[in-house]
Formats: structure tokens, C-alpha cells, sequence
């Protein structure tokens, strides 16, 4: 069991006490292949027995759906942007994290405050204003940051993905450059740069993210594994009480090659 | 850094603020209308208008989506589009804003509900200092008798059914309003609210209101009469 401990104020009307899961972050710019990992990590966790609930950002029931509409628009100021992601995360912090937390669950984040706090700074935005706001968040067991050297290695990613460049990844709004790709490398260089700064404020965990897939993937789960086996308290698959000899779930094992193998595939093709 | 609070436009931004029922919609309109006939550019802007937000809002109140957290975030998040969309353009353009309901409404509602009082008033720093806001006062059982009146149901944000207070909508209602009126009076000397009381006749509140104004006018006028060399 672990206490309950926010970055500032925390929310108001909650109950501060132990609590026995894990808050696991991972974090990274746009194309680090963040969600292929969050992905990998939840097979893996299940299949060692562990109950997992993954979130991420603008997945939030009360502001998701507002917060692409308006995204499509094109019309969002950068504070009500910035205000409209602090409306999802405090609906997914409350509603989500929170409750699998308190009934042991692994909750996996693609992406936590740290990305709309660098957006916000990249923006502008007052930094003390903005981690005053976040203080209501909960200080996660760990923050995996997936850094990609450059910009550049970024891009192609992007391109790899067959998705393209968007508006929001391509910080168009600020007006950089006159083209996406230009734009892209631009404001990339500048979310690279925030994210090295909160490095050391926040303790990330940093791997190299232009390794290969399936390296990192065992890095993570690596690091991973002692945070979940001292947490005796996890949320495991129990047997049905008939069954009277309980047998133990076996060690958390890493997922085999095929696995990884064809998540590499997925990434390569999607 | 965006502070708007700190910078100086060249128009000038009136807000009124107080409990439900307290009348100071309706002096408002009748301050829009006299600066509308003396001349001026005049802009409305009202709490909870920013099309961006609508939708979530309605469909979180319709569904009972709020935490007092949400709740505040979501309101900031409609005020911040109002700021930069219908307030920071016209003041910065010279015109007056007129707004229903300000920041110090966020702060009374968010703190009656557990908020963090310090963690309010941080959210809402990217705010423009107003020229000047009237805090208008009702007693409580003046303000939840018009509303009583006026409306045949409470809503369940409206009346605090949220919290658990009471299972009596009306009591629920009054219990908020209470706590809300209790905010208000102690940002009166916070924030330095421009008092009225809000029990006076309405001709005579808006002649108190328009004297106000006018001192705050004349100094613009003042400011524009002298020729630039």
C-alpha cells in the first residue's frame, strides 16, 4: 500500500488514504509509439494476472468528445485549450485513476500532465499558473519518458504511421512556419526541449526511443516488474472459492518473441 | 506569459456579480441601454456563452457528470474562450464590456462546493482586471424568494443537490446560497467589489450604478481630449 501523495492541492472532498495499485505513466511527443507500448504492457500485465486500466489524454467521458469537436475547428484559444485538457484530466483522474487505484489496479497513462503542461509552456502559458493547476494530480510510482533525439526522427515516424501530419501535432496554431512538415520540426524541437527540462523536475524514467521496438520494450517491463511484485496487495486472478488449494499466479514473464514480433509488424504496416 | 489581469486596454470592462435573484441582470440591460443611447460601443458578455463548451456542459449537468473539481475546471475553461474571444478583442479595440457574472461567481461557487479557495483564484489569474464590479446584495431570503418564485424547478447543480447537503431541493438551495452569499461578502474587501444594495428600488440602484460608470467614462474622455503631439 502506498499513500496518497499530489503534486499541490489536492482535490477537494477526497479521502486520503493507502492505496494498493500502481499509477504507471508513459510519456513521450507525438510518434514515439507510446500506445504500442502502453498495449504491450497490458498483455503483459494480464497475462501475469494483473488487472489493468489504461487511460490517456482527451479519453475522458465528460470532455473528450468536446475537446475534439472543438479541436476540428481550429477556433480553440490557447488558454481554453489548455483549461479544456485540465477539464479531461480531472474527470479521468476522479473517475478512472483514482477507483482502479484504490481497488488495485495497474493503471497504465498514455500520457499524464506532463504533455499539457510542455504544450502549455510551448504556448506561453504562465508555468507557474499551469503546475499550480496540476497540482491536483496524483505523483505517479513511475514516469516512463520514450525520447526521441530529434525532431527529425520524429517525422519519420509520422510518415511511417501513413497518418500524416495534423494541425494540433504540428503546433500550426503558433504560427511557426507555413507548412505542416516545417511547422511539425519546429514545434517538436520545442515540446523535445520542455520534455528534457521536466526530466529531472519530475524523476522520468528516460529511454531512448529510437531503439528498436522490442528493446524497449524489455526495458520497460524490466523496470516495471520490481514496481509490481512488492505490491503484494495487486489485484490477481483468484480461483474460485471451491477450489481450495489457491495455486499461485507464476512471476510476471515476459511476453514472448511473437508477441513482440508482431507488435513491431503492426507498428511498421499501420 | 499570458497575465491579462496586469495590462492596461484602452476600453473598459463593467461586471456585475451576486446570488441568484439578487437583480443584477436587470441592471445590466438598463446600464447597456443608456451607454447604447449616450453613444458607446457597447459589448455584452455572459457566463457559461462560450459555444466551445456548451455542449459539454449541458451534457455533463443532463448526466451528472460534475465533480466540484470538473465543475470549476469546465467553467474556467467557458470563461477562458469568453476572455479570448469576447473580451480581451473589444477592450484592447477601445469599446466597454458589460459581463454577467464574472470570476468572483466562479469563486464563490467553487469554494461553497470544497474548492480550494488559493487553488481558484490561481485557475482564474489569466483574467482581466475589471474597471469596476458591483457586488449586488440581497438578503438571502429576498434572493430565494424571487428564484422561488420565478422558476418552477431547481436544477441540481443550481440548487447544490450535488453535495449531498440536503435530500429538500429548497433547503439544499438555501444551504448554498448561503455559503455563496459568505464568499461574496468576504471578496468584497478582496477584491474591493463595489457594493449595492440590492433590497433599494431599481431606478435607484441604477442611478447609484450609473454614477459609477460615468466617473470611470469621463476619465477615458479626458484621456482621448488630450491632443497628441
Amino acid at each position: 500500500m502506498k499513500e496518497m501523495k499530489f503534486y499541490g492541492t489536492a482535490l477537494p472532498g477526497i479521502e486520503i488514504e493507502p492505496y494498493a495499485g500502481k499509477l504507471i505513466v508513459i510519456e513521450g511527443t507525438d510518434g514515439v509509439g507510446r500506445s504500442t507500448h502502453v498495449a504491450l504492457l497490458r498483455t503483459w500485465l494480464e497475462s501475469a494476472g494483473h488487472a489493468v486500466l489504461d487511460t490517456g489524454m482527451t479519453r475522458s467521458v465528460l470532455a473528450g468528445r468536446g475537446i475534439k469537436n472543438a479541436r476540428t475547428g481550429h477556433t480553440l484559444g490557447r488558454l481554453t485549450l489548455q483549461l479544456y485538457y485540465a477539464t479531461d484530466f480531472a474527470d479521468r483522474l476522479e473517475n478512472q485513476i483514482l477507483p482502479a487505484l484504490r481497488a488495485g489496479f495497474v493503471v497504465l497513462t498514455d500520457r499524464y500532465i506532463y504533455s499539457a503542461i510542455a504544450r502549455g509552456h510551448v504556448r506561453g502559458a504562465d508555468p507557474e499558473w499551469i503546475r499550480k493547476i496540476y497540482g491536483i494530480a496524483l505523483v505517479p510510482d513511475a514516469v516512463f519518458y520514450l525520447r526521441m533525439p530529434s525532431a527529425e526522427g520524429l517525422a519519420r515516424r509520422v510518415l511511417a504511421s501513413g497518418r500524416g501530419f495534423d494541425y494540433w501535432e504540428s503546433g500550426m496554431d503558433l504560427g511557426l512556419a507555413n507548412d505542416y512538415y516545417d511547422s511539425f520540426i519546429a514545434y517538436q524541437k520545442l515540446l523535445l526541449k520542455e520534455f528534457d527540462r521536466m526530466s529531472g523536475e519530475y524523476g522520468f524514467h528516460v529511454l531512448d526511443a529510437s531503439r528498436p521496438l522490442k528493446r524497449i520494450a524489455s526495458a520497460l517491463r524490466r523496470s516495471i516488474a520490481p514496481l509490481i511484485e512488492d505490491a503484494s496487495q495487486l489485484t490477481e486472478i483468484v480461483k474460485p472459492a471451491s477450489v481450495s488449494s489457491i495455486t499461485r499466479i507464476p512471476p510476471a514473464s515476459p511476453p514472448t518473441e511473437p508477441q513482440v514480433a508482431e507488435a513491431e509488424l503492426r507498428e511498421k504496416s499501420a | 506569459m499570458i497575465s491579462y489581469g496586469y495590462h492596461r486596454y484602452p476600453g473598459r470592462l463593467f461586471v456585475v456579480e451576486g446570488t441568484d435573484g439578487s437583480g443584477k441582470s436587470t441592471q445590466l440591460t438598463l446600464l447597456y441601454q443608456w451607454l447604447k443611447s449616450e453613444g458607446y460601443s457597447v459589448f455584452f458578455s455572459e457566463w457559461n456563452s462560450s459555444l466551445l463548451v456548451k455542449d459539454t456542459t449541458r451534457r455533463a449537468k443532463k448526466r451528472r457528470l460534475f465533480t466540484p473539481t470538473t465543475f470549476s475546471l469546465l467553467h474556467a475553461t467557458d470563461f477562458a474562450d469568453r476572455t479570448e474571444r469576447d473580451i480581451i478583442p473589444p477592450l484592447k479595440a477601445g469599446a466597454i464590456v458589460l459581463a454577467d457574472r464574472y470570476i468572483y461567481t466562479a469563486f464563490a461557487r467553487d469554494v461553497a462546493r470544497g474548492c480550494d479557495r488559493a487553488w481558484v483564484r490561481d485557475l482564474y489569474k489569466f483574467a482581466v482586471k475589471p474597471t469596476a464590479a458591483f457586488y449586488f446584495r440581497a438578503p438571502l431570503d429576498v434572493a430565494t424568494e424571487r428564484i422561488a418564485s420565478a422558476r418552477p424547478q431547481l436544477k441540481f447543480y443550481e440548487a447544490g443537490m450535488d453535495m449531498g447537503w440536503s435530500d429538500d431541493e429548497e433547503e439544499s438551495f438555501k444551504i448554498f446560497q448561503g455559503k455563496i452569499l459568505d464568499e461574496y461578502d468576504s471578496m468584497r474587501s478582496e477584491f474591493g467589489l463595489t457594493l449595492i444594495d440590492a433590497t433599494q428600488p431599481i431606478h435607484t440602484q441604477q442611478r447609484q450604478m450609473r454614477e459609477i460608470v460615468g466617473r470611470y467614462l469621463r476619465e477615458n474622455l479626458k484621456e482621448k481630449a488630450v491632443p497628441a503631439k
